[in-house]
């Protein structure tokens, strides 16, 4: 059980960043706020360093990819508060072609990985990151596969043709 | 008193103070029963050959004692889990490093054809680079079934003649794989 | 191939020298490639290059309904299965608001702590092998088949159990499974006690690992460390102490933490893990005594795929299973965070779901992919041969890895 509501939480985060930043719910009772890149940062070191949320653990940076939507990548940050057993999400969108987000490395030394495995896999930008390349994938791949349009099979293999079933 | 086998000579004319037999059979029977398997593991079926080499299961007792960590001195090639496209090459790699004759053992689904795994970044089978001779089915293979596989491998070595590895079929088959 | 970590050194009065770990290397323990500058036996600064089995389990997972993405859990940390079968179980049911029986949850903890011991078996056994002790690997060994044949009572396989479903189980337990369960517990503190004989006061063990890669607590908190090395700095943070899944809640257990976060607080904390977790497989033994032997699955027939023998006798089963089969039951759409205590660390599964058959979005927080970023940096000064255990030490699983 949380030592905190996420309304003291929300109270917090208003107070200083107010108008910036959008609340998208408690989807199973995790607070979800969305951001602005310009800010993601200060937000993050505000709740990182704030005296009663200490949200000090950074859990895991992801993103995910949203084709038909105006700003189709965000960034997912999930931080926890050890000390008051509490969770928020914290998600950036940005549209596309403008994939760029300022690095989270400033804060956690951890996030250093956890960004390099995102714009792996969906290519975003993240500036400021002392070694951003692709960790996962072969140096030499020019996509970045988790987004949607990319398929999950390798276009160029052969073993599957048609003629090879007598179609 | 524990229960020692030997093996069968192989066949051959035999009297007093001499034995005669095919130079290919005394040497594939002396190679069978000391294999020197050389494990690339890369994931869950190098767990399964953990305990096939452990206590319980014990390799050693077909004479796959000594693991040879270094391709120079490695006689079977025992590639155990997925291979991707980042790690096709240094496989090949070690195959070449592999002096002849050398044998290949794909263990587990992944390394014989992909697996479950059918991924833009998971090369299907290792057959597409380097040649195998038993392919284990399995995800992963209980090690009885590694020691089947092994067994068949053996097999191979004993009926193998000297000059297989000159033959022309060989020399096509490594050259469909772009070797030598 | 600029990309690829190359020092170049083209002082001809350098001393130093470039040293290529890995992918294949035989005291790695899986495939990890760190290349190394050495300056005699010590290393000056190293890179870690991973993917090497990358097999994209997250794009899988956008194409594979939600009960087939538990084969595909299991691979992830191949040494301890059940565990990610049942964290994936439990996210889903947290999204379709599935509450489980009580028994159910008391199974789930007994086959998941078999599984933590199985799992930290290897990481002490292996621990013992890097050190030039290879009898305690052989010992434990023996314990790690036990445990293996425990599984194959209740699924039929040994190492990627796939078992339970979403909902339950897919059977019940039969008695061999509780007849094995109790050996285990009397046989394996027997074997554990002189694996610690053989280990815990052993001075080459200890002039081998005391000492040895000791990580600050804030410093292991900023690189979001998890699981027994975190609590080896002294760290108590446990998931299921403190966010407890699956009715932890009901169980007297403690965790145990280390003081100085080096390799032999990490064996000695694993060692005490494994004797917590019998602990809880014994109380859960008595819990589920006291509970209905026939309960083995939530009543969620919409969700949970029944038994083929009623599919094949029942209409209404043949009509779930057809549903669930082919994607006609309606999700419910939002997103998730559930995660588990793993062998390794913080097991977590994030699940963006649009109401269709499979997850919109699935991401593993993968702890040995986390844990291990750490490495490289914390190599810097160490001897060649300190870096081969503490890489043990650290137990990571290349799978998790790199998913």
């Amino acid at each position: 059980m949380s030592a905190i509501t996420n309304e003291t939480i929300l109270n917090a985060i208003n107070a200083k960043f107010g108008d910036t930043i959008i609340v998208e719910g408690e989807p199973y009772g995790l607070l979800t706020i969305e951001t602005g890149r310009e800010q993601v940062i200060d937000l993050l070191g505000f709740l990182k360093g704030h005296a009663v949320l200490k949200f000090g653990f950074l859990t895991d940076i992801t993103a995910i990819h949203y084709p038909e939507r105006e700003k189709p990548v965000g960034v997912i940050y999930h931080l926890h508060s050890l000390q008051n057993n509490v969770r928020i999400r914290v998600k950036v969108f940005m549209a596309d072609g403008d994939v760029h987000i300022p690095s989270a490395t400033v804060l956690w030394d951890g996030a250093n990985w956890m960004e390099r495995e995102t714009y792996d896999f969906f290519g975003v930008d993240f500036t400021g990151h002392p070694d951003l390349r692709r960790i996962l994938n072969v140096d030499d791949m020019t996509v970045f596969p988790m987004r949607r349009e990319y398929p999950l099979e390798d276009p160029n293999r052969v073993d599957k043709k048609d003629y090879f079933f007598g179609r | 008193m524990s229960d020692i086998k030997i093996v069968d000579a192989p066949a051959g004319i035999e009297g007093s103070g001499f034995f005669a037999t095919k130079l290919d059979e005394a040497v594939g029977l002396a190679r069978s029963y000391s294999l020197w398997p050389l494990p690339f593991a890369t994931s869950c079926c190098g767990i399964e050959f953990m305990a096939t080499m452990a206590s319980h299961y014990d390799l050693s007792r077909f004479g796959a004692e000594r693991l040879s960590f270094s391709p120079r001195q490695a006689d079977l090639l025992m590639v155990m889990g997925t291979i991707s496209k980042k790690m096709g090459p240094v496989l090949r790699q070690v195959y070449l490093q592999m002096a002849e004759p050398r044998w290949v053992m794909a263990v587990g689904a992944c390394a014989s054809s992909g697996g479950i795994f059918d991924t833009y970044s998971v090369l299907q089978g290792i057959d597409e680079i380097i040649p195998v001779d038993v392919y284990v089915p399995g995800c992963p293979p209980r090690p009885e079934a590694i020691i089947d596989g092994f067994i068949q491998i053996q097999k191979l070595v004993q009926t193998e003649t000297g000059r297989r590895r000159n033959s022309p079929e060989y020399q096509k088959l490594l050259a469909s794989y772009g070797i030598q | 191939m600029e990309n690829h970590p190359v020092f170049i050194d083209n002082d001809p009065q350098s001393e130093l020298s470039t040293l290529n770990l890995g992918p294949t290397h035989p005291a790695t323990h899986g495939v990890f490639q760190n290349v190394l500058q050495m300056d005699g036996e010590r290393i000056v600064s190293g890179v870690s290059t991973i993917g090497y089995i990358h097999r994209a389990f997250e794009k899988i997972a956008e194409h594979r309904p939600f009960y087939q993405i538990t084969p595909l859990t299991d691979r992830l940390n191949y040494c301890s299965s059940p565990i990610n079968n049942m964290g994936w179980h439990m996210t889903v049911e947290k999204l379709l608001n599935i509450q489980l029986p009580k028994r159910v949850d008391y199974l789930r903890i007994v086959v998941m702590e078999l599984a933590r011991i199985a799992d930290h078996i290897v990481c002490n056994g292996v621990l013992g092998v890097d050190t030039g002790a290879f009898t305690g690997f052989l010992y434990m060994m023996e314990f790690r088949e036990a445990i293996y044949e425990i599984y194959e009572e209740i699924c039929g396989s040994r190492l990627t159990t796939n078992v339970g479903r979403i909902g339950g189980f897919e059977r019940n337990f039969n008695d061999i499974f509780f007849r094995k369960v109790n050996k285990f517990l009397v046989d394996f503190p027997v074997a554990l006690k002189e694996f610690e004989n053989l280990f815990n006061r052993n001075r080459i063990f200890i002039d081998r690992t005391k000492g040895v890669a000791p990580v600050d607590p804030d410093v292991a908190l900023g690189y979001s460390w998890t699981g027994p090395i975190l609590r080896a700095t002294g760290v108590d943070y446990d998931v299921r102490a403190m966010n407890p899944y699956s009715s932890y809640q009901d169980l007297d257990f403690e965790v145990p933490v280390g003081t100085r976060g080096d390799v032999y607080d990490r064996f000695l904390v694993r060692n005490e893990e494994m004797k917590q977790s019998m602990r809880m497989i014994d109380q859960c033994l008595k819990l589920i005594a006291k509970e209905d032997s026939t309960i083995f699955h939530a009543d969620v027939p919409a969700y949970y795929l029944p038994p083929k023998e009623e599919v094949y006798n029942n209409m209404e089963a043949l009509i779930y299973h057809f549903k669930i089969v082919m994607g006609e039951v309606d999700t419910p759409v939002g997103e998730v965070y559930h995660s588990v205590e793993g062998a390794n660390g913080e097991l977590g599964f994030y699940l963006v779901n649009d109401g269709g058959r499979s997850p919109y979005r699935l991401h593993f927080r993968r702890p040995s992919f986390i844990n291990y970023q750490m490495y490289a940096p914390m190599s810097r000064g160490m001897l060649l041969s300190d870096a081969i255990i503490n890489m043990s030490s650290l137990n990571i699983i290349a799978g998790e890895l790199d998913a």
